[in-house]
């Protein structure tokens, strides 16, 4: 048989698909795409790691068990305890209006929902600092009555429910948007309540784009640090919560101790992109897109 | 521009897409290649382009062995299935594409490039579109400035990748219409691709009948619906019913029975015939059956006939018969066909 | 009685009619809450900001810091958001065309930004950056964190999957016979790609870009350890900010919130004119 790639004159020429690169051209790219990540997305990973156990097991142990750490644990489950359901209902009111009726106002309501998105977390922070700080109306009446907002637990939360209020919305008001009314519309014809028909019809529709964005949602709110910095007060051991608590323990160069307990929020992002992952592959949940 | 195909083998991941194909396209020619999908039609007409390179055989253009020049030096208009209109481009940049890509010596002027593509507009008549984006066309449209674009380059051959399969059914014989009278007026060597039996038979002037990587049959409209070269084209073709006979002493036998039609050669394969070529008879020797539907077909009547099979489930054909011919629901039919092939196996 | 139905159907209405219930329920409860936690506390700033009164407001942005603060936010975000472009289609374009071992692993990792937090980042590049860092240490005597430059390699890590997950998804949808067709006419691969696929993705890459650059101007939690907050040098407007909120002065931490804010809100009406756009002359997103 006859070399298939050999021309006329007797040159040797391999066919290169004309709607791909060369070889060549293709291994620069991933090369460089690769080396970039490394330096940035990566290395830092490893370096959290590796700064946590520089000094062994025994210092990471005492760094998360010491009082101050794990008030500051505690904190921030409690915070994502109260903001994720808060913002996990809204998430499911806004996109029950939005995706199912059609009502004037509702693109101008959606770009109120990404408004979070867009705002610094400082501002975020800022906000609340103005609205019950001591030069504002609110602020010493409450005060008055015995009830502390900012440097407080409650401004913690306040903090963290704005910064993550769009996220569960975000992810489901496009996929209930997908899947139109039709589902709807026969189970009440088939006689269904109103609850019944969002239980047993609407819930499982949207159970795993549900699960995406409370997921997101937890990791940000227990990530949270600009705008909760900024309302804090940095009590230690009472208003600190993780990441402001990493921030103490790196200002006081206790880097294996910063290092340790970064490493559990580090944690949790590796758990969440793998959750991430894993539904995104079985159930085409959501797509990774998007502002976060 | 004389194509020449010889001895073309294309695999792809060892799966065999043509095997052994060979296809001479003479020059100003305007040729189909029809087939169902997987027949590597399609797969035909990218080797021709140079969007794939075949694992055998050679493609020459003229006296000029392609086989190995690129897509880009090969100089082919290709239009594709959808178009692949630019959509960030206007009309007008889209016609003139293929022209400002070139090397700065061959190159036209600007308002060179300008002229081209304001006479090709015309002659796909959109002239005044050419500041629209593709997005603001129709599909019929957007076809006619796909075709434009790839005229552009002056091409040496004009491929079309199912040009009609993305329209709806009234703007398909419009454009079926419009496009014979182009390739009559601009006498490029044409090859098209289709699925479409009657797009093929009436557009072309010769029909190649692909299935399962090989050519079928090449002939013009008449030749492969009167006189279909193997059980694939006859069955592919048209309507057609066929039933296992054996042929002995010239006679050819069904259920062992003669059916009153004659063979020269013998031994056992399959009869084919179509439901046109048929005569109701009043004879022993002819096959038989049952009835079992019966349907209005514009002037004439279509009846669907079981014929028995010891047991097995019946063969069914459908025949044409006359309108006020005495057919009835449940009653026997006896019929002979008047024009016939025998394939023996 | 036909007469007050064509009436009645001619009105204002708010909401087109259906059978599906929880309208008023839904959206009243969206529309409070929304309204508790994000319209009045940003209603507040402005309200406060318009009482600091023009002269007030002047005094603080003329301020020589608090310009040197907002250049060097909007100056880093700009570059790294820049960078982020380059490498970010280099990346969506190798996610979606190459197969390689490990690609759903870096498809997965993309994303690390958008979960880690940014404290943690911020202390982790920090660490690698500085002088006696893994990355630092190449690149002594110059140095990268605790300069402008750090700042720019922490909103470069935040930035990054926003070009990614923006740009990506459109080149997943581009028709590989619009690449084929290219080259058919003549065009070869540079050509193809800077003429035809660059193009295509442009409204993308541009809505990424002002995605990532939005983000990177408000950054606050990766930026503070790695910058080295030099005033006048390295420190960022969140961050003065802040120090502001920490000598009491409410008046121009709100004088540069607001400023702020007018400019996110510009940008967002920005990447929708974009989007708007695009949609309405390529017919696509």
């Amino acid at each position: 048989m006859p070399d298939p790639l050999r021309t006329a004159s007797g040159r040797s020429r391999a066919f290169r698909n004309p709607a791909d690169e060369g070889l060549g051209a293709k291994i620069i790219l991933i090369l460089l795409a690769l080396a970039f990540l490394g330096f940035f997305l990566v290395l830092p990973l490893v370096s959290v790691f590796v700064e946590a156990f520089r000094k062994g097991w025994m210092e990471y142990y005492e760094a998360l068990v010491e009082p101050d750490a794990a008030a500051s644990i505690h904190l921030t489950l409690m915070v994502a305890a109260i903001a994720v359901p808060l913002n996990l209902v809204f998430g499911l009111c806004a996109s029950w209006a939005i995706a199912k009726f059609e009502f004037k106002g509702k693109a101008f309501l959606i770009t109120l929902i990404d408004l979070p998105f867009s705002i610094s977390p400082v501002i975020s922070g800022l906000v609340y600092v103005l609205l019950f700080g001591s030069g504002s109306l609110l602020g010493p009446l409450l005060k008055s009555w015995g009830i502390e907002i900012l440097f407080a637990v409650p401004g913690i939360v306040l903090a963290t429910v704005f910064v993550t209020f769009p996220f569960v919305a975000r992810e489901l008001i496009p996929l209930m948007e997908d899947q139109g009314t039709g589902d709807e519309e026969a189970a009440l014809s088939l006689g269904a309540s109103g609850w019944q028909t969002f239980w047993y019809v609407t819930l499982p529709n949207i159970k795993w784009g549900l699960l995406y964005g409370v997921l997101l949602c937890n990791a940000r709110a227990m990530g949270e640090f600009g705008a909760v910095s900024v309302v804090s007060g940095r009590i230690r051991g009472v208003t600190t919560t993780m990441p402001l608590h990493v921030e103490i323990l790196y200002n006081e160069y206790n880097m294996v101790a910063a290092f340790a307990v970064a490493s559990l929020l580090t944690f949790l992002a590796l758990v969440t992109l793998a959750l991430k992952t894993l539904l995104e592959l079985r159930f085409g949940a959501g797509n990774a897109g998007g502002r976060h | 521009m004389e194509v020449t195909i010889n001895n073309i083998r294309k695999e792809f991941d060892r799966f065999p897409a043509l095997n052994d194909v060979s296809l001479k396209i003479a020059s100003g020619e305007l040729i189909a290649l029809l087939g169902p999908s997987g027949s590597g039609k399609t797969t035909l007409l990218r080797l021709i382009a140079g969007l794939d390179f075949p694992t055998a055989g050679k493609i020459f253009f003229g006296e000029e062995d392609a086989s190995h020049h690129s897509v880009q030096e090969r100089n082919v208009g290709f239009v594709f299935q959808h178009y692949a209109l630019f959509r960030h481009m206007t009309v007008a940049e889209n016609i003139g594409f293929g022209l400002k890509v070139r090397p700065a010596s061959t190159r036209p002027a600007k308002a060179e490039i300008r002229r081209r593509v304001l006479e090709l507009l015309d002659m796909v008549q959109l002239g005044g579109l050419e500041k629209r984006y593709p997005n603001q066309l129709s599909g019929g449209q957007r076809q006619r400035v796909a075709l434009a674009r790839a005229m552009a380059i002056e091409p040496r051959i004009l491929l079309l990748d199912e040009p009609f399969g993305a329209l709806d059914a009234k703007v398909r014989k419009e454009l079926r219409r419009w496009l014979r009278e182009f390739h009559d007026r601009t006498g490029h060597t044409t090859v098209f691709v289709t699925h479409d039996q009657e797009e093929a038979l009436e557009l072309a002037d010769r029909v190649v009948v692909m299935s399962q990587g090989r050519i079928e049959q090449v002939g013009s409209a008449d030749d492969v619906y009167d006189r279909p070269g193997s059980p694939f084209v006859f069955s592919f073709i048209g309507e057609s019913s066929q039933l296992p006979v054996e042929v002995k002493e010239g006679a050819v036998l069904f259920q062992g029975q003669p059916i009153g039609i004659s063979e020269p050669a013998g031994g056992v394969g399959e009869l084919f015939f179509r439901p046109e070529d048929v005569a109701l008879v009043d004879a022993p020797d002819a096959l038989f059956g049952k009835v079992t539907a019966c349907r209005r077909l514009a002037g004439t009547r279509i009846a669907e006939i079981d014929i028995a099979n010891d047991g097995h489930a019946p063969y069914h054909v459908e025949i044409e018969v006359p309108l006020h011919a005495p057919i009835e629901l449940g009653s026997e039919a006896r019929f002979r066909p008047t024009r016939w092939k025998v394939f023996r196996k | 009685m036909t007469d007050t139905a064509a009436v009645a159907s001619a009105r204002w209405r708010l909401k087109r009619p259906s059978i599906i219930p929880g309208f008023g329920l839904t959206l009243g409860f969206s529309l409070v809450y929304l309204s508790l936690i994000i319209l009045i506390p940003i209603a507040g700033l402005f309200w406060r900001s318009a009482a600091l009164g023009w002269s007030g407001f002047f005094a603080v942005l003329t301020d020589e810091r608090t310009l040197r603060a907002l250049y060097v936010s909007f100056g880093t975000a700009f570059v790294a958001a820049l960078v982020n472009v380059v490498f970010g289609v280099i990346t969506a374009w190798m996610l979606t065309r190459y197969d390689f071992p490990g690609r759903r692993l870096i498809d997965a990792m993309v994303d690390l930004p958008f979960a880690l937090p940014t404290a943690v980042a911020g202390i982790a590049l920090t660490a690698l950056y500085a002088p006696q860092g893994w990355i630092g240490s190449l690149f002594m005597p110059f140095r990268i964190a605790f300069t402008p430059l750090g700042i720019v390699v922490a909103l470069i890590f935040i930035g990054l999957p926003f070009v990614v997950r923006t740009v990506q998804p459109v080149m997943e949808e581009i028709d590989r016979e619009v690449e084929e067709a290219a080259a058919t006419l003549g065009a070869n691969r540079f050509q193809t790609v800077s003429r035809v696929i660059l193009p295509g993705l442009a409204p993308a890459i541009l809505t990424g870009f002002a995605l990532a650059f939005a983000r990177g101007v408000g950054e606050y939690g990766s930026v503070i350890f790695i910058a080295g907050n030099i005033p006048y040098v390295s420190e960022i407007a969140p961050l003065l900010i802040v120090i502001k909120l920490e000598e009491f002065n409410y008046a121009g931490a709100t004088a540069i919130a607001t400023i702020m804010l007018l400019i996110s809100f510009a940008m967002l009406f920005v990447i929708n004119l974009i989007q708007a756009w695009s949609r309405r002359r390529y017919g696509n997103a």
